[in-house]
C-alpha cells in the first residue's frame, strides 16, 4: 500500500499547531497586560533591572537564525544539500548561543536576588515580584521552545543528510523552519514587552 | 437469515482481521482510525463506568444529612476525582476520540485521517495522562481534594497530590489538541470527490466545529495548569494576593478554556442527534445549513462567555453585564438546532428504536439543561443559585442528559456497524426507559434542592433537605440499573446478536454504503459522492 502523501495537508497541520502555541503564550501575555495595568510603576522599576544588551543581542541572533532557516528552505528547492546543512547548522548554532546568553543573563539576575520567591523580591513591592515571576515563566517557556526547535532542526538536518528530505519532498524541512519562525516571532513580542517599553 | 450466518463469530471480517497481524500489538500500535476509535471507546467508556461508581458513592453519602459512610476528606477527594474522570477522561476525549475516529473518515469518503500516526500518538498521550492521574490517586498525600476546577488559592496550598493530577490533565490536553488538529486537516483535505461542504454529514460538521475549540482553547488550559505547577513548585505567587497576584485571574484563565470545553463536550452529541433523527423519521433533515452554521456559531460565541462562571467572584459589574448578555446570545444557535430537530420530526414516519429514543431524550434533557443554564446566565438569578445543587443538576442535564445520552445513542447507532452484530431491541428500550426515569428523578430533585438553598459539594447538610436527597439517591439507583441493562444487552448483542447487515437503519450517509464491518481501507475504490447525506431516495448509494 503506497503511503498517502499530502504536503499541503502537512503544512496546514503545522500552521494549526502554531496557532496553539500562540494561545499557550497568549495566557502569559494576558497576565502581563492585566498586571501591567495594575502595577505600572513597579513594572517600570523592575524593567530597569533587565539587561537590554543581552536582550538586543539575543534578538539579533534569533532574527539571523530565522534568516538561515529560510535560506535552508530555498536551498533545498534547488537541491543544494551542502548549503541546506550549513544553514541548518547555523540556525542550531544561533539557538545554542541564544540559550548560552540566557544562561549568563539569568545567572546575573539570580545573583542579584531576582528570582521567584526570593527574599529580595519578598521585601520589595508586590508588583515587582509579579513582574519577575512572569518574566521567568515567559522567557523560560520560550527557552524551552528554542530547545525543542533546535532539536527538531537537528533531526531534520539528519534526514536531509540521509537524503530522505530532498528537493522532491521537503515538507518536513519547511515545517521545521515554520516552527523556528514561530519561536523567533514570540521572542519579537517578548523583547519589547520586557526590555524596551517599560 | 441462515444459521451459518448466525454461527459465524461477530468480528470475523473487515478491519478486525485483514491487517495480517494479531494480538494486542495489532491494536495498541495500529494506525487504522477504526482500531484507534475502538481503543478510545473502550478506554473512555471504561473511565465513564469508574466515574459512575464514584458518582453513586457520592449520592450514597448524601442519602442522609449526616452520613458517616466516609470521612470528609474522602468525600472531597470523591467529588474531585468524579469530576476529573468524567470531564477529562470521558466526555472531552470520548466522542471525538471514539466515534469521531470510527465514523468521521468514512463519512467523508476517506481512507483514514490525515495524520494516522499522530492519531495513535494522541491515544497514547491520553493513556499516559490517564495513568498519571490514576497514579496521583494512590501516591503522595492522597488524591486531589480541590474539585475538578483546581481553584487557587486552595490548589496552590493543599498538600494532596494536585501537582501530579494537573500534570496528567496537561498531558490529556495535548492529546485533545492533536485530535482537533488532525480532524480539521482531515476534513479540509481528505473529502472524497463530490463531498462538498454542503454535503458533509452533520456529525462531521459538529466535529469540525469541536476540533477548532479543541485546538484554540486547550492551549489556554495548558498554560493555566502549568501556572498551578509553577505556583506549587516555584512559588511564583502570580495568584497570591499577598505577593501582588490575583486569584480571579486564575478563574479567568481557567474558564477561558473550560467554558468552550463544555461545547467540546456537547457539540459532537448534537451532531449525533442531527444524524440519527432524520434516519429514524425517514425524512431529510430540516434546516441543514442552519444546523451546520449553528455549530460554528456555538463554537465562536461560546468562546466569549466564560465570565458567567464568575458572577460572584468579585469582578466588575460591567464585566458581569457583558458576560450575561453574551451568554444569552449562545442560546440562539442552540435553540436553532432544537427547533430544526423538532421540525424534522414533523410529519415524519417516526420509528422509535433505541438510538432514536436516546436521541429524543437528548432533545428534551438538553433543552431543560439549556434553559436552566439561562437562569444561571442571568446575573440576578445566578446570585441566588450560585454554588448550589441547582448548578450540579443543570450541568448534569447538559453533560449527562445531553452529551452522555448522545454517546449512548451513538453506541446503539454505530457500534453494530463496526461489530457486525446488533443488540436486542426490547431490553434496549427497557434500559433506556429506566435510565430516562432515573435520570430525571436524580437530577430534577437536585435542581429543586438547589433552589431551596442546598449548597453543592457539602459533606453534611441541614435535615430539611433530607427527603429530596433521599429521592435523588433512589433516582441514582434506577439510573444505574438502566445503565447495567443497557450495557449487558448492547455488548451481548455486539458479540452474539443477529448480524446487523450493511445498513440496519436505512441511513444515507457514506458509512452505510460499505460492507459491515468495514474493510481496513474503508472503500474498495474512492467513492464519488452524488447526493446529500439525508437524501433517503438514494439510500445505499455513495
Amino acid at each position: 500500500m503506497s503511503r498517502h502523501r499530502d504536503d499541503t495537508g502537512a503544512k496546514l497541520g503545522m500552521w494549526l499547531f502554531l496557532f496553539t502555541e500562540l494561545f499557550l503564550f497568549g495566557g502569559l501575555f494576558l497576565l502581563y497586560a492585566v498586571y501591567l495595568s495594575r502595577y505600572p510603576r513597579e513594572f517600570a522599576a523592575a524593567g530597569r533591572e533587565m539587561h537590554v544588551v543581552f536582550g538586543t543581542a539575543n534578538t539579533a541572533i534569533l532574527i539571523t537564525s530565522s534568516m538561515l532557516a529560510a535560506t535552508a528552505v530555498s536551498a533545498i528547492q534547488r537541491d543544494e544539500r551542502r548549503r541546506v546543512l550549513w544553514s541548518l547548522g547555523g540556525t542550531v548554532l544561533c539557538a545554542a548561543i541564544f540559550l548560552f546568553n540566557k544562561y549568563l543573563e539569568w545567572s546575573a539576575e539570580i545573583s542579584h536576588g531576582f528570582y521567584p520567591n526570593s527574599p529580595r523580591l519578598a521585601a520589595g513591592p508586590p508588583g515587582e515580584s509579579v513582574f519577575f515571576s512572569l518574566y521567568y515563566l515567559t522567557v523560560g517557556l520560550h527557552g524551552l521552545h528554542v530547545l525543542i526547535g533546535g532539536t527538531l532542526l537537528i533531526w531534520v538536518a539528519v534526514r536531509v543528510r540521509r537524503g530522505v528530505v530532498h528537493s522532491g519532498d521537503y515538507v518536513l524541512l519547511e515545517n521545521g523552519a515554520l516552527y523556528w519562525h514561530l519561536v523567533d516571532l514570540i521572542w519579537i513580542f517578548i523583547f519589547p514587552l520586557y526590555y524596551l517599553i517599560l | 437469515m441462515s444459521s451459518a450466518e448466525q454461527a459465524q463469530p461477530c468480528t470475523e471480517g473487515g478491519f478486525w482481521r485483514d491487517t495480517g497481524r494479531t494480538g494486542i500489538t495489532s491494536w495498541i500500535f495500529s494506525t487504522d482510525h477504526k482500531r484507534i476509535g475502538l481503543l478510545y471507546f473502550y478506554s473512555t467508556f471504561g473511565f465513564f463506568l469508574v466515574g459512575v461508581m464514584l458518582g453513586l458513592l457520592i449520592r450514597l453519602d448524601l442519602m442522609t444529612p449526616a452520613s458517616t459512610l466516609m470521612g470528609p476528606q474522602t468525600y472531597n477527594a470523591l467529588f474531585t476525582v468524579h469530576g476529573v474522570v468524567m470531564i477529562f477522561l470521558f466526555i472531552i476525549p470520548g466522542m471525538p476520540g471514539a466515534f469521531g475516529n470510527l465514523v468521521m473518515p468514512i463519512q467523508i469518503g476517506a481512507r483514514d485521517v490525515a495524520f494516522p500516526r499522530l492519531n495513535l500518538f494522541s491515544w497514547w498521550l491520553y493513556i499516559i495522562g490517564a495513568g498519571i492521574i490514576l497514579t496521583s490517586l494512590f501516591t503522595g498525600n492522597g488524591p486531589p481534594d480541590t474539585g475538578w476546577t483546581f481553584y487557587v488559592p486552595f490548589s496552590a496550598r493543599t498538600s494532596t497530590n494536585v501537582s501530579l493530577a494537573v500534570l496528567g490533565v496537561f498531558t490529556i490536553g495535548f492529546s485533545s489538541i492533536l485530535t482537533g488538529l488532525n480532524f480539521i486537516t482531515t476534513i479540509h483535505r481528505l473529502r472524497a470527490e463530490g463531498m462538498t461542504w454542503g454535503r458533509l454529514p452533520l456529525f462531521t460538521w459538529s466535529l469540525y466545529a469541536t476540533a477548532w475549540i479543541q485546538l484554540l482553547a486547550t492551549p489556554v488550559l495548558g498554560i493555566t495548569l502549568a501556572l498551578i505547577l509553577a505556583e506549587r513548585l516555584l512559588g511564583t505567587g502570580l495568584f497570591d494576593p499577598t505577593r501582588g497576584g490575583d486569584p480571579i485571574m486564575y478563574q479567568h484563565l481557567f474558564w477561558i478554556y473550560s467554558h468552550p470545553a463544555v461545547y467540546i463536550m456537547i457539540l459532537p452529541g448534537m451532531g449525533v442527534v442531527s444524524d440519527i433523527i432524520p434516519v429514524f423519521a425517514r425524512k431529510p433533515i430540516f434546516g441543514y445549513k442552519m444546523i451546520a452554521f449553528s455549530s460554528l456559531a456555538i463554537a465562536a460565541a461560546g468562546s466569549l462567555v466564560w465570565g458567567h462562571h464568575m458572577f460572584t467572584s468579585g469582578m466588575s459589574d460591567t464585566a458581569i453585564l457583558v458576560f450575561s448578555f453574551l451568554t444569552f446570545i449562545v442560546a440562539i444557535p442552540s435553540a436553532i438546532k432544537v427547533f430544526n430537530w423538532v421540525s424534522t420530526l414533523y410529519k415524519g414516519s417516526i420509528s422509535l428504536e433505541a438510538p432514536m429514543l436516546f436521541a429524543l431524550s437528548f432533545i428534551l434533557l438538553f433543552s431543560i439543561g439549556g434553559l436552566t443554564g439561562l437562569i444561571l446566565g442571568a446575573a440576578a438569578t445566578d446570585i441566588h443559585v450560585h454554588d448550589t445543587d441547582f448548578v450540579v443538576g443543570h450541568f448534569h442535564y447538559v453533560m449527562f442528559g445531553g452529551a452522555g445520552f448522545a454517546f449512548i445513542a451513538a453506541m446503539h447507532y454505530w457500534l453494530p456497524k463496526f461489530y457486525g452484530r446488533r443488540y436486542a431491541e426490547k431490553p434496549a428500550i427497557v434500559g433506556w426507559a429506566l435510565m430516562f426515569v432515573g435520570f430525571n428523578v436524580l437530577y430534577f430533585s437536585m435542581m429543586v434542592l438547589g433552589l431551596k438553598g442546598m449548597p453543592r459539594r457539602y459533606y453534611h447538610y441541614l435535615p430539611e433537605f433530607a427527603p429530596l436527597n433521599l429521592v435523588a439517591t433512589i433516582g441514582s439507583w434506577i439510573l444505574a440499573l438502566g445503565l447495567i441493562i443497557m450495557l449487558v444487552n448492547l455488548f451481548r448483542g455486539l458479540f452474539r446478536g443477529e448480524p446487523a447487515g450493511d445498513n440496519p437503519w436505512g441511513g444515507a450517509t457514506l458509512e452505510w454504503s460499505i460492507p459491515t464491518p468495514p474493510a481496513t481501507e474503508n472503500f474498495e475504490q474512492e467513492p464519488v459522492v452524488t447526493h446529500g447525506p439525508y437524501d433517503f431516495t438514494r439510500t445505499g448509494e455513495p
